[in-house]
């Protein structure tokens, strides 16, 4: 029994899953070979992954065939997986950080010989050697970097002997020369006749690396490729697909104010990988700014930088607060800063005529002020660089961020309705009790305008359903009366009409001067909705678009071009 | 210099019920179960044991009597381990609040039991069948009995099962990571209910140990509960080691010992003035010298010194 080049090890017939009411799979086919790599690709939420964790017993089919080795199979955990040769490596590792490499990979792996730390140690050298990996066997995991992590688990899967190997977006994670470097390994293993797929959605990547594509939209196949047959611009096209018209009434934008621009704007994160590179852009009052780009590009760091949560290197975060033509008060200002603002010739009065205090009492100034007479000639500029959420606020800056973790960052899952609504307003008044009468109300008010199904405004928020949190948590941002709204994501996981209602929420902040800077991942919502469209690619914007004249393929395509390789 | 070798030999033999308490202790913990109910399962051990003396001391010869006596200690303490795995594991209970009431119904049902026991069945002839081999010298070498040499031989097997076998990897890989462990196909529940029994088990034999064997008294049991938080607190002196639990229990027992021997050092030592108000203050060195050692270890937080990741955290597969 000679087995063929093109002999298939796996094979997928008619699988379909759903989470509720999502379709996360439907009727995909799909097979894999003896000794090739097989790139999944797919933009974000279109089922690669959930596809994937089927095949190696994370999750069951609802319906559909799983053959191995022509014989139809049953995976019903991770280790039915193993028994069928198959092995995934997750993006989120799974190690114990305390044990060595040896001793993470030999867990839970079934032998009859006795266990012996010093064998396990050899046979792990010997895998490294045969693929090329550097490992030392006895390194503990909290010594190692992302790419050591990943290694110890690529052997973890080969020494349990798998010959079907499942990478979910392996790249993501590394840098440069260690995704050179896994790819090399990656060539051995299927020189040595390893099947292999990988999960991604990195064009240059399957196009560098592997023999056929698979392309994954909306949970089912579009089609297997081979990729010497194809190019860039073609998978983009079977990736993202035909422009879908949604219904959203998207008014023009009328008197645009510069109201946040972000200035050279780089930032790393704790790993000491760089997140944000060089971001410029500006968001204007009454306009909804969209960024776009596939998920980690850095948007989730862009929105936690200006608000004030994520640490920044370099760049500035200028707010313009608008303050044009409108009267200066002591609410905002001391009279010293009035001053020396006045000394700086910042303010006319009524009749348009520079104001100036010089040789004028303090009471008279007073006076002045009081009526209304000293007004601001310009909008007021603010550095939100450095300041945390709190000092952002203190300084009087209405913004308000709908963070993609509702329940994590945004809202705290015991806590009912109105407690929720406090977390914004507890600080206010000096008495040593707080005021739960406005907190009540505003939730009273939440759960009307926005048609939250609740129980009652004394339910905690987790029991609630995803659309409903969403809806409490998009309520409260929007009751402060936000310059800027930053919503991650507002309708992941929403139904259709819990979706358009966060929709024209926003569209209503927008016609209220608000900006709005919405991240999300449909490019039809994206395209219908903004105004602009910031495309981010891994941490840099890639290039600001009009979103009424822009295409869906020109957004996909700016979203996955490999930047550095062009340069 | 025979008073000094008394009083060490008295301190290692008073040790091992701490021995016995954290090595139980130590091996529920490394499942990730954080078990406050170890002073309540010490006791039942107790009660266990001495309710089977009570039952067949009469009728079974006395080589029977003795393992047979530790088997039951200890099914009747992997009983308690049992009700509590069940209520943590598989009902995934808050452990802390479990532990707390294993403790509270373990210490009164072990009050309510000892007191209908009959000191003159179950306590006087059967101690001296544990005081094996000594039990011929008049010394202090006759406070060392048969479960002395159990306890630390349980000790030493526990060390090498967790840190030298497959299955000590797989039940350290369950106390840091469980969903790693299961991930990788191993039975995270089965190891938590076998850890927790086999764990209490050992645990409750400290008790027995302590009534039969160290004090060999009628009012032994009213302090077990006591020494059972002494054990807990001995698992951090220990650094979730079970060998280290040995040399652990040793300091304890010297710095317990140390207070109800004072009047005995004393004397020796002609510039340690000792009255009534320094006992007290002696009691609380096994306390002290686990915070010192707490310390210690936090300072040079080193991973492998610390509790396992997932102490105290009930897994439950679909939270993703």
């Amino acid at each position: 029994m000679q087995a063929q080049n093109n002999d298939i090890v796996l094979e997928l017939r008619g699988i379909s899953k759903t989470f509720g009411s999502i379709r996360a799979n439907h009727d995909v086919n799909f097979d894999l070979r003896r000794g090739e790599i097989l790139s999944l690709l797919g933009e974000n939420g279109s089922g690669k992954t959930t596809l994937m964790n089927m095949v190696s017993g994370i999750y069951y089919p609802d319906a559909g065939q799983i053959l191995v080795n022509g014989e139809e199979v049953s995976i019903a955990s991770p280790h039915d997986a193993f028994k069928y040769k198959i092995g995934m490596i997750h993006q989120h590792f799974k190690l114990v950080d305390i044990f060595t490499a040896a001793e993470n990979i030999v867990l839970g792996v079934e032998s009859e010989e006795k266990f012996n730390m010093n064998e396990v140690n050899k046979r792990v050298l010997e895998i490294s050697e045969k693929y090329g990996f550097h490992i030392d066997p006895t390194k503990k995991i909290y010594d190692m970097s992302v790419s050591e992590k990943q290694t110890v688990e690529i052997i973890k899967v080969l020494y349990r002997g798998a010959d079907i190997l499942i990478l979910d977006e392996p790249t993501a994670v590394l840098t440069p020369q260690e995704v050179q470097k896994l790819f090399a390994v990656l060539r051995n293993m299927r020189n040595d006749g390893k099947s292999i797929i990988i999960i991604t959605h990195k064009l240059h990547e399957v196009l560098a690396l592997s023999d056929r594509v698979s392309v994954l939209r909306k949970g089912e196949s579009i089609g297997t490729v081979n990729t010497k047959e194809t190019s860039e611009s073609k998978l983009t096209e079977m990736m993202v697909g035909k422009k879908v018209t949604l219904n959203i009434d998207r008014s023009d934008v009328t008197n645009a104010e510069e109201r946040l621009a972000i200035q050279n704007l780089t930032a790393f994160n704790q790993e000491g990988v760089k997140v944000l590179d060089d971001i410029n852009f500006t968001a204007f009052g009454g306009e909804i700014l969209g960024i776009a780009g596939i998920a980690g590009s850095g948007q989730r760091e862009l929105l936690e930088a200006i608000a004030g949560l994520q640490p920044i290197s370099d760049g500035q975060i200028i707010f313009h607060r608008p303050k044009k033509n409108l009267p200066v008060t002591f609410f905002h200002k001391s009279l010293f800063e009035i001053k020396e603002m006045a000394k700086e010739g910042k303010f006319h009065d009524k009749e348009g005529k520079p104001v100036s205090f010089v040789g004028k009492t303090t009471s008279t100034i007073v006076k002045e002020v009081n009526d209304g007479n000293v007004i601001f000639n310009d909008d007021e500029i603010m550095n939100l660089r450095d300041k945390t959420p709190l000092q952002i606020r203190e300084l009087g800056v209405r913004l308000s961020f709908v963070p993609e973790d509702r329940l994590g960052m945004g809202l705290v899952g015991n806590m009912n309705l109105t407690d929720n609504m406090m977390l914004r307003s507890y600080r206010k008044g000096k008495s040593v009790f707080v005021n739960r009468k406005n907190p009540e109300n505003l939730a009273t008010k939440v759960v009307h305008d926005l048609e939250v199904v609740t129980p009652s405004i004394k339910t905690p928020v987790r029991r609630l359903s995803g659309g409903n949190v969403q809806k409490v948590l998009v309520g409260r941002e929007i009751a402060s009366a936000p310059k800027v709204l930053m919503a991650a994501y507002p309708v992941r996981g929403l139904d259709i009409n819990s979706s358009y209602l966060i929709y024209n929420l926003l569209n209503e902040q927008k016609k209220n001067g608000t900006a709005v800077i919405f991240v999300g991942e449909d490019l039809d919502v994206l395209l219908a909705l903004c105004d602009r469209i910031v495309v981010m690619n891994s941490g840099c914007v890639s290039e600001i678009v009009d979103a009424r004249s822009v295409t869906k393929e020109e957004v996909g395509f700016l979203m996955t071009k490999n930047t550095k390789e062009a340069e | 210099m025979n008073a000094w070798l008394n009083f060490f030999i008295d301190a290692l033999a008073f040790g091992a019920v701490f021995i016995y308490g954290s090595t139980g202790e130590i091996i529920t913990e490394k499942a990730g179960h954080l078990n406050l109910g170890i002073p309540g399962i010490m006791c039942m051990g107790g009660a266990g044991g001495c309710l089977f003396l009570q039952l067949f001391a009469k009728t079974l010869p006395s080589v029977l009597l003795v393992p047979f006596a530790i088997v039951a200690s200890f099914l009747m303490a992997a009983l308690m381990g049992l009700i509590y795995s069940f209520m943590t594991v598989t009902l995934r209970a808050n452990q802390n609040v479990t532990g707390l009431a294993m403790t509270t119904f373990g210490s009164g049902l072990m009050m309510t039991i000892m007191s209908r026991l009959q000191a003159t069945v179950y306590l006087n002839k059967p101690k001296k069948m544990f005081r094996f081999p000594f039990a011929a010298r008049t010394d202090a070498l006759q406070r060392i009995g048969v479960m002395f040499f159990l306890a630390i031989a349980v000790a030493v097997v526990a060390s090498y099962l967790l840190y030298k076998t497959k299955l000590g990897l797989h039940l350290r890989a369950i106390g840091e990571n469980p969903a790693t462990a299961d991930a990788v196909g191993i039975n995270v529940t089965r190891y938590k209910y076998v850890a927790t029994c086999i764990g209490s088990g050992i645990a409750g034999l400290g008790g027995f140990y302590y009534i039969i064997d160290y004090m060999g008294s009628q009012e032994a049991y009213k302090s077990i509960e006591a020494f059972g938080w002494l054990a807990i607190a001995l698992v951090i002196f220990a650094l979730w080691r079970p060998h280290m639990t040995i040399l652990g229990s040793f300091v304890f027992g010297v710095l317990f010992c140390c207070s109800s021997s004072i009047s005995v050092i004393a004397s020796k030592i002609s510039w340690f003035n000792v009255t009534m108000s320094t006992t007290p203050i002696l009691k609380m060195l096994p306390y002290v010298v686990t915070i010192v050692v707490l310390v210690i270890s936090s300072i040079r937080n080193k991973r492998e010194n610390q509790p396992p990741a997932a102490l105290g955290v009930s897994y439950f597969r679909e939270d993703r």
